[in-house]
């Protein structure tokens, strides 16, 4: 019987893919995603009805979102801090940070990026299901931060992935992360509209 | 409390051992020539009154005229610390000896270093990049690297 192999490629190989997918990738993200800012138009309210299924559905979706716990760095422990007894993001309907992002709803990326954690963020994301929503915590994920000259940090994770809700400060404290959170719900709240319309 | 010893009565002690290997020695440290690394790692590892069986730390810095690797070496029975250095003149193929088969732990630091500053550590079996990509060009932490 035909016993098949499986291919094993040896660990330079490896390397050198890696290697290659992180070139490509910093030469593709050169310009920052847009972010969907017309969400925010109120022209689009005035002009649509939304059915009772889809508004409850919002609703539904606003105060139960699953985050994704995506600490990076420093911004990782007061994202911690926030879901612990104090601060209690629980109160707000996201009391399972999930682990997988197949599970979640909503990415939570704190902390610094570097060009070789990228292609690992790029494809979590796209491991999430849709309705995505992405919050980018502190100022080296807006932006890239007090690092941002350096030779291994991503300038920005807009420049990966798109996002909703930008959350400055180094640390943000956790108010401001709630702060953040509650625009993530309005914008869900909000949202509907323009992708009933894509 | 970790006895620091005194770099100069090391340094005698390791002369007597192995000779013509030691550059200079101040009451902080001992500065060996980079070619006897090894021979002098081994006599400070395998010497009784020595013993150093914790390499606790290795790094580089880059003085322009030079490259030096430290090494920190601790004995977890006689509770005393060294440190050692070593110099590298030659500026674009720096080589320095890797002391891999006696610590382990001289893996993953000299991988680093090879990373960041760019010296090669011969006898090493893996000597690939640790933090940065396959493809990254040049060596950040040289200081004429930006």
């Amino acid at each position: 019987m035909e016993i098949e192999r499986p291919n094993i490629v040896s660990p330079r190989e490896l390397d050198i893919a890696e290697g290659q997918r992180i070139a490509q990738l910093k030469e593709s993200s050169q310009q920052a995603i847009p972010d969907s800012d017309n969400w925010m138009e109120e022209e689009l309210r005035r002009n649509v009805l939304l059915t009772t299924v889809d508004f409850v559905l919002d609703q539904a979706r606003a105060r139960s979102t699953f985050p994704l716990m995506f600490g990076l760095a420093c911004c990782a422990f007061e994202m911690i801090g926030t879901a612990a007894s104090r601060f209690d993001v629980t109160r707000w309907g996201m009391d399972i940070f999930r682990w997988s992002p197949r599970q979640a709803d909503l990415m939570i990326v704190a902390g610094t990026l570097t060009w070789k954690m990228a292609p690992a963020v790029k494809r979590i994301y796209e491991q999430m299901p849709e309705p995505k929503w992405v919050i980018a915590m502190g100022v080296c994920a807006i932006s890239g931060g007090t690092f941002r000259e350096s030779y291994s940090v991503v300038p920005g994770i807009n420049r990966i992935i798109p996002v909703d809700v930008y959350i400055p400060g180094c640390p943000p404290r956790p108010e401001g992360l709630i702060y953040g959170i509650n625009l993530i719900q309005q914008k869900i709240l909000k949202d509907s509209l323009k992708r009933k319309h894509d | 409390m970790t006895v620091r010893l005194n770099g100069e009565e090391a340094a005698r002690k390791i002369a007597s051992a192995c000779p013509d290997s030691i550059v200079s020695a101040d009451k902080d440290a001992v500065v060996v020539d980079s070619k006897s690394l090894h021979q002098v790692a081994e006599y400070l590892k395998t010497d009784a009154g020595f013993d150093f069986n914790y390499l606790a730390n290795l790094t580089s810095v880059d003085y322009l005229d030079y490259f030096e690797v430290v090494y920190n070496l601790i004995s977890l029975n006689h509770n005393h610390s060294l440190t050692i250095k070593t110099r590298c003149d030659d500026r674009n193929n720096p080589t320095v000896p890797s002391v891999i088969d006696l610590w382990r732990t001289a893996d993953y630091q000299e991988r680093e270093i090879y990373d960041l500053m760019g010296i090669t550590f011969s006898g090493h079996p893996n000597m690939k990049r640790l933090f940065l990509w396959e493809g990254f060009e040049g060596h950040p932490l040289r200081r004429d690297y930006l």
